[in-house]
């Protein structure tokens, strides 16, 4: 009973802070779900029906803890062939029937489906369908709409509508094309600004603010009418007293022909392949390091997509960008998903009048720059690095997607990434032989209390949910030790997801090692991918940059190591809170003492993910220290008192010195033990030195200035500012 | 305590490379078990054949080995059972073959005919060696059933006698007895408490089997118990592997039809891909 009160309790307190990140969320939803909508040529409010519905339906039902569902980028390509060849009313018939087969997945417990497919050619397939967004919705951004009967012409066009804006006999086309390049650089630049009150409004939502202001300033300041073209002005979303008469009703007869099917299927692939990996990142960047229930929550996306399919609304996915704002919001629970879906009909009922003020191709403009994030040339490059007979699998997949359609696509993928395992292994024996059997053992032992995994033959997507199973089912505190050095093959897909199980162990303080395949290398040369993505084999080129030579005669001069080379064994970094909705990426540069205890570094790492995600370069010193001290951040008054807000942290007065309380913001958990800690010589200290971010996370310290990577002179205040701060704290 | 005897061992000879080393060990584990050996050959007899076979057990009839050979021929897997029956043989011995190339052992067709008809005991040699090899650590299947304690308690008696120094009781655990599906933290949890009461189950379990067995069978062994995780039947010999065992105790089962082979499970498994020395008793 105590814990259900207990849990009552958490989830009320938690409550205006999920309020606040589902009212962030819906600023970027509103945009999307409108553009997303538009680009599968469905009405505009289709994408609003669905992220509504999907936010209720669900928040209530679901499995999972932080994740947004509404429309999603993945569908669109799919939506945009069922519309065309089905007509509008019968594709909302498909989005019901692939309701009804998702919600069949969750029941038949198929959320391991998605482990089947290649990564490469899910990469593949996701990159071909952020071309078809890209390739249709660029024509429409620079002001010239047109209609083409397959993906790939709407690409090859490009360059015709780039000249065809400085061609255009009306004006009003070419205001419409700069509003359109004006929303996509606000999208590209836009998660440059580190400021963290500019970040509270996400950039799809100023285009739409700045969209509707300068429609406002055009009625009545200027007093003119708005200069782009108004077939290029937002327009089909009914007036709130209309919705309810406006709702379509669904055409099931072409239920019994193969395109209905085609559609059917390929809907319900997409939705569940993007709602499940969307579910595993998500999972990733949750602070409350849960596991989501994906069976269940497959099952509440089903039931959403049917609700929203009868309701004129298009599929209900879960989709990764909106859940990672939301995470770095603060939402910490499904209510947030709830309340970004009544803000969102908040919006509708509201401004329903407002938003035809809004210039279609700043919208496709959102639309671009998330196909552009999907098939960017750095996740090729990425690809690249693990090896070449990825990227093959990699363009097969995208190829054939483009070309003909998803299913093949991704059937392509599949075979493609068959044949060269094949390849590879020399041996398609391995394959038939094993393929069968149950190759994984696991078990406790019993001396050491971790757990030791052995996978045994062949380990790639074709079995990969064997292994999967078991490692499911050890708590991820506990130390793992998974052992391939009885297995003649590890591909690609397998030590991608077991990368993600290490990041998974190492930040709830487990641990998670692979050991045997040294041999691998040695013994047949091949299994590529394997070198690779071992962590921590990384090497930054030999010839070092002038920053780095003379970061190298720093260290000379203050009698420190200087390393350049690329580490991303961080662990000694995991514990701070910083880091808790925040993924390290690498470490660098370090320049260390002998016993590694006083060291700074330059480090990588990403907040967010998908198009919210920001890649974050920084400089930091990290001091161990001999003594425990108490947990506790110390920062500049407010800067980042919203992240830590949601750790249960808040500002701690230190008497007697009025000035250092107004200065600086103290958070931490046990008041007494800090304040003790902030003895006079110490707060004397922080009040006639430079600002920096400070953080203890119990035995050590964390400092860092600004989140850019230092420069030299920086570096030296940095040493020079920790130093002085280590002999206090340890004196 | 009820165990497995060995009074007569079988060992069907063909003339073949390994021979020399195949008689080696038979008569080795025949001075061991203080047996009776029976040597049959499936095929003609000749002065010729008999003198090889005599002159391999040369050595071992200074330390009064008894032996039989017979030679019968016809085919070869009907031949053997019969015999089998026939002089009431405890435990026939069956040489494994070698994957090419890799480190992987796998029965031939005739040997694994055998095997699931043969109605006594069988061992699986997969390195035979005319240099003993010592046979330190045994894992044998714990496994509940009516016969896990016979099993058990036969594990030791044959430790006993090849001088093992380590005793392992395997105990697999299916996925099947850990009711709960494993979707979130809170299943995971709930999974997790029933594996270990599962665990603790088995453990005491096994306890009581080895308490039962007399101390002249355990001194100088050491025992533990491990429970694994994973499909039946075949992720013990798994286990086996990453151990480094040399010998692998299991029992037979029921006949296995054309399913089984089909859809392999359990034993069979075993016998596609020998870890170690397999000992399958009836």
């Amino acid at each position: 009973m105590t814990t259900k009160k207990n849990s009552i309790s958490i989830f009320l307190k938690s409550l205006p802070k999920n309020i606040f990140s589902g009212f962030v969320v819906s600023l970027i939803a509103l945009p999307l779900g409108l553009g997303l909508a538009m680009a599968s040529e469905a009405p505009p409010i289709a994408g609003i029906i669905a992220a509504i519905v999907g936010g209720v339906v669900v928040s209530i039902l679901g499995g999972s803890h932080v994740t947004i569902t509404g429309p999603g980028n993945g569908l669109v390509g799919v939506l945009l062939v069922a519309i065309t060849a089905l007509g509008i009313e019968a594709t909302y018939a498909a989005v019901i029937c692939s309701g009804g087969l998702l919600l069949l997945l969750g029941v038949f417990r198929m959320g391991k489906l998605a482990d089947f497919f290649p990564s490469s050619a899910i990469q593949g397939m996701l990159a071909a369908i952020g071309l078809i967004i890209l390739g249709k919705q660029f024509h429409v951004m620079v002001g010239n709409k047109i209609s083409r009967e397959r993906s790939i012409d709407y690409l090859v066009e490009i360059p015709e509508s780039v000249i065809m804006i400085f061609r255009q006999d009306s004006m009003s086309l070419v205001y419409a094309a700069i509003a359109g390049i004006l929303s996509l650089f606000i999208m590209a630049y836009y998660p440059k600004l580190r400021n963290r009150f500019l970040q509270l409004i996400p950039a799809p939502m100023w285009i739409v603010l700045l969209s509707i202001g300068f429609s406002y300033f055009m009625e009545y300041i200027i007093q003119a009418p708005n200069p782009i073209h108004p077939e290029y002005m937002l327009s089909g979303i009914p007036k709130p007293n209309e919705i309810v008469s406006q709702i379509p009703s669904p055409n099931f007869s072409q239920a019994a022909g193969f395109p209905f099917w085609l559609s059917v299927i390929s809907l319900t692939l997409i939705a569940s392949i993007e709602s499940l990996l969307s579910i595993k990142a998500v999972d990733k960047l949750d602070p409350g390091r849960r596991r989501s229930n994906v069976n269940k929550d497959l099952k509440a996306l089903g039931l959403a997509t049917v609700g929203s399919g009868f309701l004129g609304g298009i599929n209900v996915v879960t989709v990764i960008a909106r859940s990672s704002v939301n995470v770095n919001n603060g939402g910490s629970n499904r209510s947030s998903n709830f309340f970004h879906a009544i803000f969102l009909t908040l919006f509708i009922l509201l401004f329903s009048s407002q938003l035809f003020r809004i210039p279609l191709p700043a919208l496709m403009a959102i639309l671009v720059f998330t196909g552009y994030k999907l098939a960017s040339p750095s996740m090729v490059r990425k690809i690249f690095n693990i090896g070449k007979e990825q990227l093959i699998i990699f363009f097969t997949t995208l190829l054939f997607t483009l070309f003909v359609n998803l299913i093949v696509g991704i059937i392509a993928g599949v075979v493609v990434t068959f044949i060269i395992h094949l390849f590879v292994s020399k041996s398609i024996l391995l394959f038939v032989r094993n393929v069968q059997k149950p190759n994984v053992l696991m078990y406790k032992e019993i001396d050491s209390g971790g757990y030791y995994v052995s996978v045994k033959h062949f380990s790639s997507f074709l079995n990969f949910y064997r292994l999967k199973q078991n490692l499911e089912m050890i708590p991820s505190n506990s130390d793992v030790v998974v052992d391939f050095s009885l297995c003649e093959f590890v591909d690609h897909t397998v030590m991608d997801s077991l990368s993600d199980y290490q990041n998974v162990f190492q930040k709830s303080n487990g641990s998670f090692e692979i050991i045997g395949l040294d041999l691998h290398d040695a013994e047949s040369e091949h299994p590529f991918a394997l070198r690779r993505l071992l962590p921590g084999f990384q090497f930054i080129e030999k010839n070092l940059t002038r920053r780095q030579s003379t970061l190298s005669d720093i260290a000379e001069d203050y009698e420190l190591n200087y390393v350049p080379d690329s580490v991303s064994e961080v662990r000694f970094l995991e514990d701070f809170i910083f880091f808790r909705t925040k993924q390290i990426q690498r470490i660098y540069n370090q320049l260390l003492n002998d016993i590694s205890s006083f060291r700074i570094f330059d480090l990588t790492f990403s907040e967010g993910a998908f198009i919210a995600r920001e890649v974050v370069r920084t400089t930091m010193l990290h001091i161990e220290l001999e003594k425990d001290i108490p947990v506790f951040t110390l920062d500049r008054e407010g800067f980042l008192e919203k992240i830590y807000a949601f750790a249960g942290f808040r500002d701690i007065p230190i008497e007697n010195h009025s000035d250092f309380s107004r200065r600086f913001y103290l958070l931490g958990e046990d008041e007494e033990a800090i304040k003790s800690f902030f003895d006079d010589d110490l707060v004397h200290f922080f009040e006639s030195n430079p600002y920096y971010h400070i953080e203890s996370n119990g035995h050590s310290l964390l400092l860092f200035g600004k989140e850019r990577v230092a420069g030299v002179k920086e570096i030296k205040a940095l040493l020079d500012f920790g130093k002085r701060l280590k002999e206090i704290v340890t004196h | 305590m009820n165990h497995h005897t060995f009074q007569t061992i079988g060992i069907g000879v063909a003339f073949s490379p390994n021979l020399k080393a195949n008689i080696y060990e038979a008569a080795r584990l025949a001075i061991f078990f203080e047996s009776k050996l029976i040597l049959i050959h499936v095929g003609e007899h000749s002065e010729e054949k008999s003198d090889t076979i005599e002159s391999h057990l040369k050595p071992f009839k200074d330390r009064e080995l008894d032996y039989e050979i017979h030679f019968e021929p016809g085919d070869p897997v009907g031949i053997i059972l019969q015999a089998i029956n026939h002089h009431q043989i405890d435990l026939i011995l069956l040489g494994a073959m070698q994957r090419e190339k890799f480190l992987q052992f796998y029965l031939g067709s005739i040997a694994r005919k055998i095997t699931r008809k043969a109605s006594c005991a069988v061992l699986l040699h997969i390195n035979p060696s005319v240099q003993r090899i010592p046979c330190r650590h045994v894992v044998v299947n714990g496994m509940k059933s009516s016969r896990s304690a016979k099993t058990i308690a036969s594990a030791f008696y044959v430790g006993h006698k090849l001088g093992s120094e380590r005793i392992t009781i395997v105990e697999e655990i299916g996925q099947d007895e850990v009711a709960v599906k494993v979707e979130d933290d809170e299943s995971l949890e709930k999974a997790t408490a029933i594996r270990e009461r599962l665990r603790l189950r088995e453990d005491t379990r096994v306890k009581n089997i080895v308490d039962t067995i007399p101390e002249a069978y355990k001194t100088g062994i050491a025992v533990t118990s491990q429970p694994i995780f994973g499909k039946r039947g075949y992720s013990i010999g798994h286990y086996a592997e990453v151990v480094r065992a040399d010998l692998l105790i299991i029992n037979a089962q029921g006949k296995s039809g054309l399913k089984d082979r089909l859809f392999p499970h359990d034993n069979e498994h075993i016998l596609k891909e020998l870890p170690t020395d397999v000992l399958i008793l009836q």
